[in-house]
Parts: structure tokens; C-alpha cells; sequence
């Protein structure tokens, strides 16, 4: 960390020493998160009726791709509204959103990967004993 | 250390938009994250790697599901309660989403009110969030024991695929593990507004070091990620 300092950020490190040694200055400019109460009143509501709705899909039994297809929007939704408010992701500096959120998206590559695996368990299974019980 | 290598906003160059923005922030001997500050940036660190760890349960439980010549016990009928004569389908796991998505809200209000300095909303509201997650916890208990005694085992189950029970007590079981560390630490950090350790400065008991009300905030991003997680476990393993 000290080369670092030096190299790129003197002029930086250099003044928050001196912060440092009057200990009550304030730290940096804190990023104050001030929001009004109503963002997340009206944010936890939406997440009550997705919520609703995703139970709904099972409490009148939808089923085949009209489920999944439910279910996956109203996870992503729910999933969005609670990183992006809650989580205060939309208002972070966007380096900062594309390093937490591009990587969980990498393991897609992984899920594609294990659905082929599965896949091939699968038939190997039905090879060797038969369809099941 | 964070104190010292905080950057400050205010002397900052502006930096490009987009792609070009990032590109700038990232590059030659800098703190990537200008303006967030390291707690808040390692908490989210820390929140990607536990989201790979579930990540990686639902893998397993997906490659598992998938593999399967045995047809997959039916959650719906599984995780029925009876109440007043008719089997509700899912209706507990239902209601352990609303509790934990009330618990979310009222974390998201304790933040908002501790930047306003309001110590005595702040402890109370994060108080109703640690009681809020402590009864999806008890339900999550009473779910297990339900299951237990109906003759669900890590090896077997009466309804169908064997996996079914291993992943079932390995993911709920992770969550609830998290759960339960995130309402003991509620409970501490609600403890510090309480006293106003942030007000006075009060070095931690374990870190020694002053806390700030940004402390309530990277709370809140733990307490949130529960949550999150429970969004994607009630999508792919009660609902799927």
C-alpha cells in the first residue's frame, strides 16, 4: 500500500495523513445516503406484491414454461429492487456496480456447463438401469 | 489504514462516463473504488463471494434435480400446511418471505434514519429487523422439525428423489446460519446506536477503532444479501 500511495495518490495520501493527525476532522466526505422514507416504503410494497404474485404461480398451479418463465421475472424483480434501493447499488460509482455485479452473472457459464453434465449423468443412468422406478 | 488511504471526493479530477470511466478507475496504482470506503467495499467483496457459495448450492441442487431418474418430491405438496381443514400449499414458506422481506424494510429504514442521527429510531427500527429475522428463524425450526419427523433424511425421503433431503437441510440450512449470525450482529450494532458510540467516537470492541454510521449501512448490506439470497431459494427450490 505504501509504493502505491507514493506512486499514484501523494497528493491524496499526503492530506489524509494530515486528517489523520487531527483525528477530529472529519473523515473524507463521508457519501451520505439520504433518501426519502417514502422510496422505501413504496420499494417494500413492490416486493410484497411480486412476492404475492410468485406465490400465486404455485397456489393456482401454473406449470410447464409459463412457470419457470414467472417465477424467473418475478425472482429478478424482487432480486433488482432489493440491490439496486435497499442495497443503495443505484447510486454507488459504477466501477464499483460492475465489479459486484458482472462476476455472479459469470456463473451462467458454469450453469450451461453443469446442465450439459447433468444431462450426460442422466443418460448414463438410464443406460445402466433403466428408466426410473 | 482505511482513514489514511481515504480519497477525497472533493479533490478528486472528474472522471469519464461509462466504459472509459471504469477503464480510468481501474487503471495505473490506484484505489479502484474512489469514493466508496473500505469497509463498505469489503462487505460487498465479501457478499460476492458468499454469493458464489449459494451459487454453487444451487448448482449442485440444479445438477442434482436434473440427474435424477426418481421423480422430485413436489414442494408444493411437501411444504403444505393443514390450517382450518384444507392444505394450504406453501403457505409457511409464503409467510417466511413476507417476514423477511418486512425485516429488509426495516433495515433499510435504520439506515436512512442513522445518516439523519436519529440513534433512538435507528436502534429500534434495527431491533424490529433482529426480531423479525429471529421469527423466520423460528419458523425455519419448525419447518425442519416438521420435515424430520415426516422421515425427511439427508439419504432419503418418503416422497421420492433421495437428493431431495440433502439439498433441502444443506441450503436452508446455510441460509438459516446466516440468518442467525446477521440477527446477533443487529443486535450489537443496535447496541452501539443505542449508546451512541458513533456519536462519541467509542473504539469497537473488537477492532478498536471508531465506528461511524456508515457501520448501520454495512449492516444493512449483509442483512439485505439474506434476503437476496431467500429470493433466489424460494424461486428455485420451493417454487422451480
Amino acid at each position: 500500500m505504501a509504493e502505491a500511495t507514493a506512486n499514484g495518490l501523494g497528493q491524496h495520501a499526503l492530506h489524509a495523513t494530515h486528517a489523520h493527525d487531527a483525528a477530529t476532522a472529519p473523515v473524507a466526505a463521508e457519501v451520505h445516503q439520504e433518501h426519502p422514507i417514502k422510496l422505501y416504503l413504496v420499494v417494500w410494497a413492490w416486493l410484497f406484491i411480486l412476492s404475492t404474485c410468485s406465490y400465486l404461480v404455485d397456489y393456482f398451479g401454473i406449470h410447464g414454461y409459463l412457470r419457470w418463465s414467472l417465477i424467473l421475472i418475478f425472482m429478478m424483480l424482487k432480486a433488482g429492487l432489493i440491490v439496486a434501493v435497499f442495497m443503495h447499488m443505484a447510486w454507488e460509482r459504477l466501477a464499483m456496480m460492475y465489479a459486484i455485479i458482472l462476476p455472479p452473472i459469470l456463473v451462467l457459464v458454469f450453469v450451461t456447463m453443469m446442465v450439459f453434465e447433468a444431462d450426460y449423468t442422466l443418460l448414463t443412468r438410464i443406460a445402466f438401469f433403466g428408466p426410473g422406478p | 489504514m482505511a482513514e489514511t488511504t481515504m480519497t477525497h471526493t472533493s479533490q478528486m479530477e472528474p472522471r469519464p462516463a461509462g466504459w472509459r470511466g471504469i477503464a480510468a478507475d481501474w487503471a495505473s496504482d490506484q484505489r479502484a473504488f474512489k469514493n466508496v470506503s473500505w469497509g463498505k467495499a469489503m462487505m460487498w467483496i465479501f457478499l460476492l463471494s458468499d454469493t458464489f457459495i449459494f451459487g454453487c448450492f444451487l448448482l449442485s441442487y440444479m445438477t442434482a434435480r436434473i440427474s435424477t431418474r426418481v421423480p422430485w418430491p413436489n414442494p408444493s405438496e411437501v411444504f403444505a400446511l393443514r390450517i382450518g381443514g384444507s392444505e394450504i400449499p406453501l403457505i409457511l414458506i409464503a409467510i417466511m418471505t413476507f417476514v423477511l422481506i418486512s425485516s429488509s424494510g426495516t433495515m433499510a429504514m435504520a439506515v436512512n434514519f442513522g445518516y439523519r442521527r436519529d440513534r433512538r429510531k435507528t436502534a429500534i427500527l434495527m431491533l424490529l429487523t433482529a426480531a423479525l429475522g429471529a421469527t423466520f428463524v423460528g419458523m425455519q425450526a419448525f419447518e425442519w422439525t416438521k420435515l424430520i419427523t415426516e422421515g425427511v433424511r439427508p439419504w432419503g425421503n418418503p416422497w421420492g428423489a433421495a437428493q431431495f433431503g440433502s439439498c433441502f437441510f444443506m441450503i436452508t440450512g446455510f441460509h438459516g446460519t446466516h440468518v442467525t449470525i446477521g440477527v446477533i450482529f443487529l443486535i450489537i450494532v443496535a447496541r452501539k446506536v443505542w449508546r451512541g458510540d458513533f456519536d462519541i467516537g467509542r473504539p469497537g470492541f473488537f477492532t478498536s477503532r471508531r465506528g461511524r454510521y456508515e457501520n448501520v449501512e454495512i449492516m444493512g448490506l449483509y442483512w439485505h444479501f439474506v434476503d437476496l439470497v431467500w429470493v433466489f431459494i424460494f424461486a428455485f427450490f420451493y417454487l422451480w
